[in-house]
């Protein structure tokens, strides 16, 4: 009896080993499984518990319109991405060149991201890809992805909206100055501080001061500069034929040498070519308040009748703009830094706002040909405005009719006419 | 000639750095960083025209003893003082092969009490200067002056712990009366859409500048223009 009894026990016990072995073999096959239905088949690392639903890779390609050695990786997140014990902390991104080869990392991003980079390739060579999903207890693979290479493209289309609009209104100008060349004649706005340029020489001639040219402070790389360089030309001119005075401290080497072939050029235009000296223009340092600090000195003690201030401006603008004021200078400004455009409203006499700046040279030389080019740019503003107009007007209607599929088409729209 | 090479280089210049810009392919892809690289170098040499014209100029006006003589001492005393201190690395705690800013030296010493004050001072000048220009700009002498004067005092409030404070009762439908909300939608709004019109015609603006110097259409930069 006794013996059948513990014979009962054992077999008992026996068969609850079995199950339990057996039990435990089911949930590792059904683990196996859901790595299996995932595609993860590599990395070597222990997989604990609850790991994170693992990221879906969504496309693999070339980056677009790149000069090569990019490939951009894109996937969907996963469901454990903000949400849940689970909580994702960061997408690993890791690339072998052989399928079955060894991955690494080549970069990561962080949770909510569904995109990235991978800018360290080598061109012609075939890469695979796949995503890890980390979470605190672990990572979780994505499957992997077909062989993909990175090559150089021909053309940005990424940027085809704005080469099309670019062409649109370099067509207009162009179209412009041709007809300006064949005597068409354009009406142009009266600007200001334009009108004012001979009455502010002439003010300097009479009080038999000198007139102060300042260019802003930054190098002939800038189109500001350049603009400021052109209307120079016009002005010294003017201050030859006036035979008056002209003083212009620089911060940079190469806007030195410009402005005095510039100035220099002038003078022979206006036939006098003796009255030019290398000294009209000088160097200070590329230091911005040195800057400021030598021409606030220049005006104060030399108290000039006239000050320009045409280029690019930053801090500097008030400072030197209200040292003007304090003089009794009449100032004429003007720049395309929307910062330093209140500055000089508040300050100057005139100012020269924006787009004003870089039509003061074809408005002052009076150039059908110049003056054409302006005309193009209104095709420019009548894009701009049409397109404004249009978008408020899509928009009011999309949200008054709650129409999804008209908000989907303002927005792609819109996306033409933004900045990349 | 004088005027058909650099036209002729202005020309290829700006149509390749145009293309350069749509086209990512080599050689294109890398012009803009490349041309960009070669003006700095021009500029470097450049500094030496500069630096030799500031030199040449006051010391032709101490010899002459022109007016205002003596700042121009201070003037080459400052420049040549900070080059030498820079170029022989004096007082460099690593000799003549250290770093040129290396903590220690008279370079840095002179760096960053001498000049980092001095331009702090300049720039500290703005904030006088800003009182002065807003005192004249915000008068209110027409209804343009007034509506400036307005939005500035609210702007100005709104940005202030006590704007806030003022208006704080102004609850519920009435919530877009308070004084910081005011603030950010005249920033928001009225600021912003006529910055954004500034800036389109400012992009306008500099496409026809550069259409017309690419084109020689514009040919001020080069002197006189009626040849």
């Amino acid at each position: 009896m006794e013996l059948l009894r513990s014979r009962i026990i054992i077999g008992i016990t026996l068969l609850s080993m079995v199950l339990m072995f057996g039990s435990a073999l089911a949930q590792d096959a059904d683990k196996r499984d859901v790595l299996d239905s995932t595609a993860v088949r590599v990395g070597t690392f222990k997989k604990p518990v609850n790991l994170p639903i693992p990221a879906q890779l969504d496309v693999v390609e070339d980056s677009e319109g790149d000069a090569g050695s990019s490939i951009t990786v894109s996937w969907l997140p996963s469901p454990d991405d903000g949400a849940g014990k689970n909580n994702v902390i960061e997408y690993q991104i890791l690339r072998s060149e052989s399928q079955d080869g060894e991955y690494v990392i080549v970069g990561s991003a962080s949770r909510g991201m569904t995109q990235f980079q991978d800018a360290t390739t080598t061109d012609g060579v075939t890469y695979f890809y796949y995503v890890r999903t980390i979470s605190k207890d672990g990572g979780a693979n994505s499957q992997i992805s077909a062989g993909i290479q990175s090559s150089p493209q021909w053309f940005n289309t990424k940027d085809l909206d704005t080469f099309i609009i670019g062409l649109i209104i370099c067509a207009a100008v162009i179209y412009f100055i041709y007809h300006a060349q064949k005597g068409k004649k354009f009406f142009l706005r009266q600007i200001a501080g334009l009108e004012a340029v001979d009455e502010a020489i002439g003010r300097a001639t009479e009080m038999g001061r000198s007139i102060l040219f300042i260019p802003g402070i930054n190098d002939m790389d800038d189109v500001q500069t350049v603009a400021g360089i052109t209307i120079l030309g016009r002005v010294a001119k003017t201050i030859a034929e006036y035979d008056t005075k002209i003083n212009m401290p620089v911060s940079r080497s190469i806007v030195m040498t410009t402005a005095r072939e510039t100035i220099k050029q002038a003078y022979v235009a206006a036939g006098r070519p003796d009255a030019y000296s290398d000294d009209m223009v000088h160097y200070l340092t590329d230091e911005q308040f040195g800057y400021v600090a030598a021409v606030d000195g220049i005006m104060v003690r030399e108290k000039p009748a006239t000050c320009f201030y045409l280029g690019a401006f930053f801090a500097e603008s008030l400072i030197m703009a209200e040292t003007g004021n304090s003089i009794g200078a009449i100032q004429i400004a003007g720049t395309a830094m929307p910062a330093q455009l209140p500055f000089f409203v508040a300050a100057c006499d005139y100012t020269l706002i924006g787009e004003e700046l870089f039509a003061a040279s074809a408005y002052l030389s009076g150039e059908p040909k110049q003056l054409g080019s302006l005309k193009g740019q209104d095709v420019g503003k009548i894009i701009a405005m049409i397109v404004i107009l249009g978008l408020c007007g899509l928009y009011t209607v999309a949200s008054i009719s709650d129409s999804v599929s008209l908000l989907d088409f303002a927005d792609k729209i819109k996306g033409l006419f933004s900045a990349s | 000639m004088k005027r058909t090479v650099p036209l002729l280089i202005t020309f290829i210049v700006g149509a390749v750095l145009i293309l350069a810009e749509f086209v990512p392919h080599e050689p294109f892809g890398n012009f803009g960083e490349d041309f960009s690289l070669y003006f700095d170098i021009i500029a470097v040499f450049a500094f030496l025209l500069g630096g030799g014209n500031l030199i040449r100029v006051h010391v032709t006006k101490v010899q002459r003893k022109k007016k205002d003589w003596p700042f121009s001492i201070v003037t080459l005393v400052g420049f040549l003082g900070m080059l030498a201190a820079g170029l022989l690395k004096i007082g460099n705690p690593d000799g003549i092969q250290g770093d040129v800013a290396k903590l220690g030296s008279l370079f840095n010493d002179l760096y960053m009490f001498i000049f980092t004050p001095l331009q702090a001072s300049m720039f500290a000048l703005l904030a006088f200067f800003v009182g002065s220009a807003s005192y004249r700009a915000f008068r209110a002498k027409n209804l343009d002056a007034t509506i400036l004067l307005v939005a500035a005092f609210v702007i100005l409030l709104g940005r202030t712990p006590f704007g806030l404070w003022l208006t704080s009762g102004l609850e519920g439908s009435l919530s877009f009366l308070q004084i910081p909300n005011l603030a950010n939608w005249i920033m928001g709004v009225p600021n912003l859409a006529g910055q954004r019109a500034i800036m389109i015609g400012i992009a306008l603006g500099v496409i026809s500048m550069s259409l017309r110097l690419i084109l020689g259409v514009e040919r001020t930069y080069l002197g006189q223009d009626n040849e």
